[in-house]
């Protein structure tokens, strides 16, 4: 059995056909192809359908509040750096509820790889307008159709200066794989964005809708130039898919942080010295 | 009351009175007990704010209503002070700065003194607090010396010209200051020197590093700031990690994303950003990950007075949080406590694995004070963390009814944490026998934090029939009171932990014939929650909620009503 793999008898509280299931093969596969135990794998995640994706996995994991994945993420993270971690949740879950989160870790840059399952829908609310649910969708809330301009997070995560941005497309086991092995890999914070489909709640962006609505940078596409990423997560017609951006070199906010500078040893492994403590009493 | 005198700097934001207040402080403790104390106004230049120094032959720790000795530093504070001049006041200030007819009416002493001359003289505006302080010092006879050190010590970064330029500046207040000497009915005492001086942001953040806390995150809100930036001062010396939140959800979030790693977290806020942090600490409860917060209390509802003082976030932090879990929360009145019970906090949530408050507020934090120096126990520094084997499980049940508390990338096992119910291993459940015995599991906590309980301090005499109960900051003025009154039946009850409450408090009550709360807020919330958690009847409350803490001889008149 895989490492990160759980026993068959795991119930999973997922539609039939969701697009969330084909996201766990390939998370999973992912994580086998890396050289890492699950002992040393975390998951923070939110509230949401694709949220409860760390209960299906075998790693660790703090399945916190909806919207606060990311916070809870870097600070896992900044407190042992030996971990790999990773925050995973849905569109609302990440872009809405968390949006401030979002915005912040992009320019904090702590080295994580942040998965957001996209399906343009709220399903575990069942239905309703999620940040990039497409103008004019109808839902139980908006019943005359959505008026808001769909959130772009390739586009933000870009502006704040993100060094790793990639959109992926659950129907295509092996790209969403390689992308995310690619991403958890980055050195700083990298953004992997997963269209998907929502088989109950969302008619309008169906399996077929992704598939002929997208494709894949050419092989000769060059993801070291922030234009051309630019150029291409502006263009809302037809969606980019695959590692749109890349840059290596920048410094995590681990790496930044005056603690570590010296001395790696994570800081929940290091001890107070009581002695030195009392030299403030003294003062 | 004791036998005490009170000087009053009265100027704006900007003008530095927080320099010539640390100064005089230092200066004063080396022969006198100091008590000192601001009041701001929430803006960073003009205005009109106000420090006041109170020196005694014995510890206190209370502010004087009436003034001994102003300065008025400009032409539009005097108004806002004239119900603390009397017949004994000695008003210096540039004629002008203070109305005649007022100094008349209260018979109160006007001396004419123009520190914007002197400061020209001295070679600029820079050194008025300079001067200042000289005259002061000069007035209280304070060895010059040692305030020469310290202005050396101050200074020392700045160079030598800067240091002279000061030293010649205090030596020109000094001379003037020593022909006004002081009618006190005092004496210096030679024991103060030995005490720490400290204001309550120090304290709390001492005791936080003493309780191993290496992480803090937090977003800027004031009063609780200071102690964000003192944990940043030595973050560097202390190994801690420091971080400014995008907001306070996030802070707490981190924070209890840090300790689920193996960290010790603080966050640090006031009322209004802890409202924000709720659901964060409910997170805390149910996925039984520690945090510890500190929430520095102000005026509210909403942005309040920012500035000024109150203690009506009790209900705030005793009930924070959907659902029913167990927590801390301590109130320190006195520093000792600030240091031991923020030290404290860090090994009762991570021995208990629940969330711990720190309550405190604007006066406490930001007024300066003598504590006894003392060792630091290291016994708090223990860590409750363990090595899991591979079949681990976070929430296992047990008959200690804690679960041993495993980190990720520590062990063989796996750290599975969940805020919905979980079973053993943390997976989500929702079989009800699982979520009943998970939710007595966490309930059950409450015994065991009460076997912890920090007991409550009786002050005054034992064979009382009258017996005050306060919390946190109140503590100072009603030790004074009780200490110095004529009535030798009243003793002062402080509440150092505010929740859980130990029914043994009970017996303290039981001996009262009247029983008196006193509560810097507008409902008596903690007499509310002595009725409703252990049944006690307060007869009556004397409140006060404009913003100001409670005077010494304001305590004295309403307690007096309501003694008689």
């Amino acid at each position: 059995m895989k490492k990160f793999e759980l026993d068959a008898k795991t119930d999973i509280a997922w539609c039939p056909g969701c697009g969330n299931f084909n996201i766990r093969t390939a998370l999973i596969s992912a994580l086998q192809e890396l050289n890492i135990e699950p002992t040393n794998v975390v998951f923070s995640s939110g509230i949401g359908q694709a949220a409860k994706m760390p209960q299906y996995i075998n790693a660790n994991y703090f399945n916190g509040l909806h919207g606060r994945g990311l916070p809870v993420a870097v600070a896992i993270k900044a407190s042992n750096p030996s971990l790999t971690v990773i925050a995973e949740g849905g569109d609302g879950d990440m872009y809405g509820e968390g949006g401030n989160h979002f915005i912040h870790n992009v320019r904090r840059n702590p080295d994580i790889a942040h998965i957001v399952h996209n399906n343009m829908v709220y399903g575990l609310t069942k239905g309703q307008a999620s940040p990039t649910s497409q103008k004019d969708f109808v839902t139980p809330v908006q019943i005359n159709g959505v008026t808001n301009e769909p959130f772009n997070p390739l586009a933000v995560a870009l502006l704040l200066g993100a060094t790793f941005v990639a959109r992926a497309f659950s129907g295509d086991l092996e790209q969403t794989k390689n992308i995310i092995k690619q991403a958890i890999l980055h050195k700083g914070y990298s953004l992997v964005d997963i269209f998907h489909p929502c088989v109950t709640f969302n008619k309008l962006n169906t399996f077929s809708w992704y598939k002929n609505h997208s494709y894949y940078v050419d092989e000769d596409y060059d993801a070291s130039e922030i234009k051309n990423a630019m150029e291409k997560v502006v263009n809302t017609d037809m969606y980019a898919l695959g590692i749109l951006y890349q840059k290596e070199g920048k410094s995590s906010f681990e790496e930044q942080l005056n603690i570590y500078k010296q001395d790696e040893t994570p800081i929940v492994f290091r001890k107070r010295d009581i002695g030195k403590v009392n030299n403030l009493m003294k003062d | 009351m004791k036998n005490s005198l009170t000087i009053v700097l009265s100027g704006e934001a900007g003008q530095g009175l927080q320099t010539t207040e640390e100064f005089l402080v230092e200066a004063i403790a080396q022969s006198y007990y100091v008590f000192s104390t601001k009041d701001v106004m929430s803006r960073v230049r003009g205005g009109n704010n106000t420090v006041q120094i109170r020196l005694s032959d014995q510890f206190v720790y209370a502010y004087q209503h009436t003034i001994d000795m102003l300065f008025l530093l400009n032409d539009h504070s005097f108004s806002r002070l004239t119900n603390r001049i009397t017949d004994k006041t000695i008003i210096f200030g540039e004629e002008g700065f203070a109305d005649p007819l007022v100094i008349n009416e209260k018979r109160a002493t006007f001396k004419s003194f123009n520190l914007k001359e002197l400061s020209k003289e001295a070679g600029g505006a820079l050194l008025a607090n300079t001067i200042l302080f000289g005259f002061i010092a000069g007035m209280l006879e304070l060895d010059e010396d040692s305030c020469k050190k310290q202005i050396m010590k101050r200074f020392l970064k700045r160079g030598e010209k800067v240091i002279n330029d000061n030293q010649t500046a205090f030596d020109m207040g000094y001379k003037r200051g020593v022909k006004y000497p002081l009618q006190k009915e005092f004496m210096k005492s030679s024991d103060t020197s030995t005490y720490k001086i400290s204001d309550g942001t120090t304290a709390v953040g001492l005791g936080a590093i003493a309780g191993g806390c290496n992480f803090v995150a937090s977003y800027p809100m004031s009063p609780g700031t200071g102690v964000l930036t003192y944990l940043a001062r030595k973050s560097n010396a202390f190994e801690i990690l420091v971080e400014q939140a995008e907001d306070e959800i996030a802070a707490l979030n981190m924070v209890i994303g840090a300790w689920y790693a193996g960290a010790r977290g603080l966050a640090t806020t006031s009322g209004g950003g802890f409202a924000l942090m709720e659901e964060a600490v409910s997170l805390s409860g149910i996925t039984e990950t520690p945090c510890v917060v500190h929430v520095a209390q102000r005026p509210g509802p909403g942005t309040g007075l920012p500035t000024r003082t109150e203690q009506a976030d009790l209900n705030l932090v005793v009930y924070a949080g959907h659902g029913e879990f167990p927590r801390i929360v301590f109130a320190p009145g006195k520093l000792e406590d600030a240091v031991k019970l923020s030290q404290k906090a860090f090994y009762l949530a991570d021995k208990y694995q629940v969330p711990v408050f720190i309550l405190t507020d604007q006066f406490f934090l930001e007024s300066l004070g003598q504590m006894e120096r003392f060792e630091l126990d290291d016994q708090y520094l223990e860590s409750f963390i363990t090595k899991t084997e591979e079949e681990y499980k976070r929430y296992l049940l047990t008959k200690e009814i804690l679960s041993p508390r495993g980190i990720p990338g520590y062990g063989n096992g796996l750290v599975k944490v969940d805020s919905d119910e979980h079973d053993e291993s943390g997976g989500i459940t929702e079989d009800f026998n699982v979520r009943v015995q998970m939710n007595e599991k966490r309930l059950m906590k409450r015994e065991l934090l009460l076997e912890e309980y920090s007991d409550a301090e009786l002050i005054g005499p034992s064979d009382y029939r009258y017996l005050i109960v306060g919390w946190g900051s109140t503590y100072g003025v009603l030790k004074e009171f009780v200490e110095t009154n004529e009535n030798n039946d009243v003793a002062f009850l402080y509440v150092k932990q505010v929740f859980p409450l130990h029914k043994n408090l009970t017996t303290y009550f039981d001996q009262a014939q009247k029983v008196i709360a006193i509560e810097n807020n507008a409902t008596g919330q903690f007499a509310n929650l002595l009725k409703l958690e252990l049944d006690i009847k307060v007869d009556d409350k004397i409140l006060k909620y404009n913003g100001e803490p409670f005077s010494i001889e304001e305590v004295e008149k309403r307690l007096k009503e309501v003694l008689s």
